[in-house]
């Protein structure tokens, strides 16, 4: 079963990448020609990064005309953005072994 | 854009305030609910928390206030900065009537870096997973 956290984990891991993706995030909607200026890598680069977020659910594109428009899809950030609750739910089984262990202390 | 968040778990525990003390302070017994550790209750001490999954936590002891209060920083050090969690947790032991209210809370989670939009929040999820894991295999 793949899980969706690995992929997105996957897919942010690479600093370059990230780095689209948040200019993405604060910048809107981008051309590929706009976002190599600015990422620091050939443009065959940038356009490779761009297809392995889309395929993770981060971009989405748009054409118009000869050029493609990206821009950030941050519902796809959603599975990230619960690790409160996932580290409340770590400690929570924490202090079900403490109680265990408080209870042993007893004898 | 400053990433500051905290997580607290509160619970009452049917036992006193010393009891628990020792278990959240004596090493062997931090082990049985935590992890495996060289803790010693003295402000400035620097410890690790070592993982079943192999991760080790850098920590530092805070503050000790016997009984009543235990506090020392939990960071995780990873050469890619988006692995990366610097935070502190805090434990606050309150007598109650059937015991003590102990109130667990984790907070500061790399206030300094910029783009901690995509980066901390993949930290914490590969970290989380790993703890999760090994909190399903002790299940």
């Amino acid at each position: 079963m793949p899980d969706p956290h690995d992929l997105l984990f996957k897919t942010l891991a690479d600093p370059t990448r990230r780095g689209i993706f948040e200019r993405l995030c604060s910048q809107g909607e981008q051309t590929v020609v706009a976002l190599t200026a600015q990422a620091g890598v050939s443009q065959p680069a940038v356009s490779k990064h761009l297809a392995v977020l889309k395929q993770a659910g981060l971009v989405r594109d748009r054409h118009q005309g000869r050029q493609t428009h990206y821009s950030a899809q941050l519902a796809a950030l959603a599975p990230l953005a619960d690790w409160t609750n996932r580290m409340a739910g770590y400690w929570e089984s924490r202090f079900d072994d403490l109680e265990d262990l408080l209870k042993r202390m007893d004898q | 854009m400053t990433e500051t968040r905290s997580v607290v778990v509160e619970r009452e525990m049917p036992h006193p305030p010393e009891k628990l003390w020792r278990a959240l302070t004596q090493p062997h017994l931090i082990a049985e609910w935590l992890m495996k550790n060289d803790f010693v209750p003295t402000v400035g001490h620097r410890f690790n928390l070592r993982g079943d999954w192999g991760g080790v936590l850098n920590c530092e002891v805070l503050t000790v206030e016997p009984n009543r209060s235990l506090s020392y920083t939990w960071d995780f050090a990873h050469d890619d900065p988006a692995y990366a969690l610097k935070s502190v947790v805090t434990f606050t032991l309150t007598p109650s009537a059937k015991g003590t209210h102990l109130r667990m809370e984790q907070a500061g989670f790399r206030p300094e870096q910029k783009q901690a939009f995509g980066g901390a929040k993949a930290g914490w999820q590969r970290f989380f997973a790993k703890l999760e894991e090994v909190a399903g295999r002790a299940d």
